[in-house]
């Protein structure tokens, strides 16, 4: 059941999206999430489509993997659009009783949707193609200028690795302890609000009790270890930026300077009403 | 109750990148009264086979009848099957979830729906099978010891008066001491109770001193299923999938190859020392001793 969530899982390959420098991609999913949101065109999402489509294929991540990824935020998404569809003001087309939809509203919810949609799939793009330790590699190296304004990088990047690491363990340890449970007749799925909630007791204490434990052990060993801290820390595998890394930041550029091209000077022009 | 499980096969993560074959054709069955030993090296897919008897697991092709009746079939009560197939998972303390012992171990009684006061008996019996007295009962689990917490656990399953109880590694990270204790329990449950017992371990002496059956698994198939004394004259092909012989059948085989007349195909430490003592020529002295005292897996079945 949890096995089914994609959504922010490494999913091994060997792919030159895969082999890039974390840095770089955590650059690109910032450069095309920006850019949906700052240039909201026909002719922008074209080119959205596009570029996603080359990264897609390069990554070589079946598409049915990465739409599953969409299927647990589908509802969040939805409320979204609705909102959007009933709630802007403008010119009513439609009427029913005190809902109404108006030309705005259409435009706006094709607009959410689109936009959330690509974010969703750029962003995971990131998370299918780039382990989490080398994804807070990237973000410790990558925000390194902040330490200058005392801002504890490392730690928060430890933090955030320990976490990340941590999901997939806490993960299978639901699954046991909620199979262990119903070894013992436990009933997750069925029953009102009020029962189902009472039945999440016998998993979400040993839960905690066994985070804490693990906690604990971690710690421990970090500190057996000698761990102190980022001071002077060195790296097994520091970032390096090679060629492929350059490449791709000129792809970056290139996208960039099309999308603001595409803003001045193509007009396609859009009457859907 | 009987268990027939066939042409069993199940895929982890099918369809995602971490697609696993955990097991692969398997067919077996499990009589009433037995007392079945599973071994296999990390990954054989002991745990995946054990948790297809009580439903927890779905069968990706293949069937399972308990009794007769298929339990991969739509409409088949796998609440009431996990009643009677008692899965007592690795490490079964860290499911333990109640402020006291009794609480804890009244929970699976609680589930089939008893009285208070009818699963409160049930739990204290199991608490006495497992060697627990009144004393535990309204202590915390959580300030107990490793092996106290485990037999509560255990409880908490026995609880629920299983036809059929599947341990998986009921003897992982406990001392010499907790472990024969956990295993005398099991025996004392399989011969006065009756239960049906599978043991899943990869301690060799373990599953030698107390199974009647063993069932060895590799890659997901099964290698050998038969009387431990046949599967442990196999010795080559255990050892190069990760496995071993009880350490007695290698003295046994040393001595052998030393010219003393022994069998070698011993797996119990009983069974050993009345060997070595008849070829000492001291056999009938003690031969006594050995039906009151230390009993090898078998003998006064």
């Amino acid at each position: 059941m949890l096995k089914d969530i994609t959504l922010g899982q490494y999913y091994p390959g060997n792919s030159i999206i895969h082999r890039l420098d974390p840095r770089v991609k955590l650059m690109g999913t910032m450069v095309f999430i920006v850019s949906l949101f700052a240039f909201g065109s026909v002719s922008a999402y074209l080119l959205a489509t596009l570029a996603i489509a080359v990264v897609v294929t390069t990554s070589k991540i079946p598409l049915k993997y990465i739409l599953k990824g969409l299927k647990p935020v589908f509802v969040l998404m939805l409320i979204t659009v609705l909102f959007n569809l009933f709630l802007t003001p403008g010119r009513t087309v439609w009427k029913f009783w005190k809902l109404s939809i108006t030309a705005e509203g259409i435009r706006f919810a094709i607009h959410m949707a689109v936009r959330l949609t690509y974010l969703i799939i750029g962003s995971s793009i990131l998370t299918f193609t780039t382990t989490p330790n080398s994804l807070t590699d990237g973000l410790e190296t990558g925000l390194g200028f902040l330490n200058v304004f005392h801002v504890p990088v490392h730690e928060i990047a430890m933090m955030m690795s320990i976490a990340l690491r941590f999901i997939p363990i806490l993960m299978d340890e639901t699954d046991k302890i909620m199979r262990a449970q119903e070894a013992r007749g436990a009933d997750f799925h069925s029953g009102g609000l009020i029962r189902r909630v009472k039945a999440m007791v016998p998993l979400l204490v040993p839960l905690f009790v066994s985070a804490f434990r693990r906690a604990n052990d971690l710690a421990l060993a970090m500190e057996s270890r000698g761990y102190h801290g980022g001071a002077g820390r060195t790296k097994m595998k520091p970032l390096v930026y090679r060629r492929r890394d350059v490449a791709a930041y000129i792809a970056m550029a290139v996208y960039l300077i099309l999308m603001i091209l595409l803003k001045f000077f193509v007009k396609i022009p859009v009457n859907i009403l | 109750m009987e268990i027939r499980i066939e042409n069993l096969s199940y895929i982890y993560g099918q369809g995602t990148a971490y697609e696993k074959k955990a097991l692969d054709n398997i067919s077996l069955t499990i009589h009433g009264g037995e007392f079945i030993g599973i071994i296999g090296h990390t990954g054989s897919g002991k745990s995946t086979l054990i948790q297809h008897l009580n439903g927890l697991n779905k069968a990706t092709s293949g069937a399972i009848y308990v009794d007769g009746k298929n339990i991969c079939e739509e409409g088949y009560s796998m609440r009431d099957l996990r009643f009677q197939v008692g899965l007592v998972f690795q490490y079964p303390e860290y499911q333990i979830f109640e402020t006291t012992v009794l609480k804890d171990v009244c929970f699976g009684p609680k589930n089939q729906g008893l009285y208070s006061e009818d699963a409160e008996k049930q739990a204290r019996e199991a608490m006495r099978m497992v060697g627990l007295d009144e004393s535990y009962e309204q202590k915390s689990p959580f300030d107990l010891s490793g092996g106290q917490k485990r037999r509560v656990a255990i409880a908490g399953i026995l609880a629920m008066k299983p036809k059929m109880l599947v341990l998986d590694e009921p003897t992982a990270g406990l001392d010499p001491k907790g472990r024969d204790e956990i295993l005398g329990v099991l025996r004392d449950l399989h011969r006065k109770q009756e239960i049906t017992v599978v043991l899943v371990s990869h301690s060799m002496d373990d599953v030698a001193d107390y199974a009647d059956r063993i069932i060895v698994l590799d890659k997901g198939k099964i290698l050998y299923d038969d009387v431990p004394e046949k599967v442990f004259t196999h010795v080559k092909e255990l050892e190069e999938v990760g496995l071993a012989a009880p350490q007695v059948t290698y003295i046994m085989k040393a001595l052998r190859q030393e010219g003393w007349d022994v069998k070698d195909t011993v797996t119990t430490l009983p069974e050993a020392r009345d060997q070595i003592l008849k070829e000492l020529g001291a056999g009938a002295a003690f031969a006594g001793r050995s039906q009151d005292g230390l009993t090898g897996g078998k003998a006064d079945d």
